[in-house]
């Protein structure tokens, strides 16, 4: 892949709103240039979607749990995890699982509305799967960082004095 | 009760001129809702492994003096640096001082070097503290002028002219503040010339090396025969983001490195100890942090260049630094006039050319080192202003 593909992606990753004009000129690249770049990484699957990380706390009529569940497993011959891992990601309250290395196999980011909700997953969905095991789940309290953003309004202030030479 | 004692003042601080940037900083200071081009540091916080370096050195109780030079691990690191980097040479033992930033540095260089009456050839428009402090050293700043015609570069025959039998040394900054413009190879070979010519010392101010964006990066004393003549003058301020923590150094022959240790240790000392030991990280650790940054400046340069250009504010692309420095000539103002009424009328501040020295006049120097949201919104207000 090329530099500017690299440095393209890079820039969406961080700020999904970026105009395509902005990025030509920061780039050095035409907008027609920047639209076929992004079009081509669509079509190979290279950029997968576009989405908005939003501090859900801020939204007070919006309540909701997160989990972090760790799941021991036995693999199946032939498929290894795989099997019983899309077993689990196809429920769309599983908003990451992960195949780990150390003390568990996987490691599953869960939301739903309330803990009841969480707590009935894991009884009724999770843990009666044939591949598991055991799962032991950690509840979130506060959400610090995600995906390289840390969630403190005064974070990003400007310290620096007005004009310097 | 009238204060009197400006009497008490001596006559030659009496003589120096206050920077105009304090002026400007006083109007800015005075408004909100101000964009402010007007910085001339990162707006990257420092890199924490960096900060978290220093918090660790203080936890183990390094809270005393250093050697006068500096940490020794420090400087050695730096050596090793220096001769990955760009490739020149230097002995920790007795060729590197570290500085209370690279202003120290430029300070001490000059007090080490200058005879009363001694001539040191200044390019401007330039950092606005050369010439105040050639003065103060008891020298005599003589002023060449890099033009826009020629990309803020300056020609090898301007320097030549300016030579005279009381010139001690030439003072080059590259890539420039104010202008952003960068001297290749060649051009500073052709300097070296007319340095070995005439036996003159040559004070590299390499601040901004490790923000140059579309080439690699020559340091001075990397040329043929001139790691005998040049101080090399450089910091951790611009590329690691770490300006508040004051700390530079220099790199030289022996006999003026000792010279300027000499100086240093009656007047400061030594450079902060937790600071010495941050900069330690960075070196070890940090450069990934700097490419990063330096990313990131080279898109916002392209953007802001592009971004003036179109609006009729005509500038050239600069190989370095974090500044563009466009002509305001079309628009008919003073670079002062025009700077007052942007920050005025549109909230939006840069600095007048004309502080840079007298050749700055007709341009304004923008820092693009501020978020991309805030570089946006900086040019439709300036766009605004000119539609006006």
């Amino acid at each position: 892949m090329e530099q500017k593909e690299i440095e393209l992606l890079q820039l969406l990753e961080k700020h999904g709103r970026l105009g395509t004009d902005m990025i030509a000129s920061m780039l050095d690249l035409t907008v027609t240039e920047v639209e076929e770049m992004i079009e081509k990484l669509e079509r190979e699957s290279a950029i997968l979607g576009y989405s908005t990380l939003i501090n859900w706390a801020k939204v007070l009529e919006r309540e909701s749990v997160t989990a972090m569940i760790e799941v021991k497993v036995t693999p199946t011959r032939g498929k290894g995890f795989d099997q019983v891992a899309e077993r689990i990601y196809r429920f769309p309250e599983v908003k990451a699982l992960y195949l780990m290395s150390g003390g568990y196999d996987l490691s599953i980011t869960l939301e739903g509305q309330t803990m009841m909700e969480i707590s009935r997953f894991v009884s009724d969905k999770l843990s009666t799967l044939d591949s598991v095991v055991s799962t032991v789940t950690h509840f979130v309290l506060k959400q610090y960082k995600h995906d390289g953003v840390i969630f403190d309004d005064n974070d990003d202030q400007d310290r620096r004095m007005m004009v310097t030479p | 009760m009238i204060d009197q004692s400006h009497h008490y003042v001596a006559d030659h601080i009496h003589q120096l001129k206050p920077s105009g940037i304090r002026r400007f900083f006083d109007l800015a200071s005075k408004l909100d809702n101000v964009i402010s081009l007007g910085v001339g540091e990162p707006d990257f916080v420092t890199p924490w492994n960096v900060i978290e370096a220093s918090f660790h050195s203080l936890e183990q109780g390094y809270t005393a003096y250093t050697a006068n030079a500096g940490l020794l691990e420090l400087r050695e690191e730096l050596s090793c640096f220096l001769s990955e980097t760009y490739h020149v040479s230097y002995r920790a033992e007795d060729q590197m001082l570290i500085t209370v930033g690279a202003s120290q540095a430029i300070d001490l260089a000059f007090r080490a070097i200058i005879n009363p009456g001694d001539e040191v050839i200044v390019i401007e428009p330039s950092f606005v503290s050369y010439a105040p402090t050639i003065k103060l050293a008891g020298g005599e700043p003589v002023i060449v002028e890099a033009t826009e015609p020629f990309a803020f570069k300056i020609q090898p025959e301007q320097i030549k002219s300016a030579i005279t039998p009381k010139t001690k040394a030439i003072l080059i900054c590259s890539p420039n503040n104010p202008t952003g413009a960068a001297l290749n190879r060649d051009e500073l070979t052709a300097i070296a010339k007319l340095a070995e010519q005439h036996d003159l010392i040559v004070v590299s101010d390499e601040i901004y090396a490790d923000l140059l964006y579309d080439e690699e990066f020559t340091s001075f004393a990397s040329i043929p025969n001139m790691i005998d003549r040049t101080i090399l003058i450089s910091g951790f301020s611009k590329a690691f983001a770490m300006t508040g923590w004051r700390l530079g150094y220099a790199a030289g022959p022996k006999a003026i490195i000792e010279a300027m240790t000499k100086i240093h240790q009656y007047t400061i000392m030594c450079a902060p100890t937790m600071a010495q030991h941050g900069a330690l990280e960075a070196l070890r650790n940090g450069r990934g942090s700097v490419q990063e940054m330096k990313n990131s400046y080279r898109q916002r340069r392209n953007y802001v260049v592009k971004a003036l250009n179109e609006m009729g504010l005509t500038c050239h692309m600069p190989g370095g630094a974090f500044y563009v420095f466009p002509s305001i000539k079309a628009t008919g103002m003073s670079s002062e006039a025009f700077a007052e009424a942007l920050l005025e009328d549109q909230r939006v501040a840069v600095v007048p050319g004309h502080v840079f020295g007298n050749s700055g006049e007709g341009y304004i120097r923008c820092s693009y080192a501020t978020s991309m949201q805030q570089l946006a919104e900086a040019m439709k207000r300036i766009k605004r202003f000119l539609d006006k």
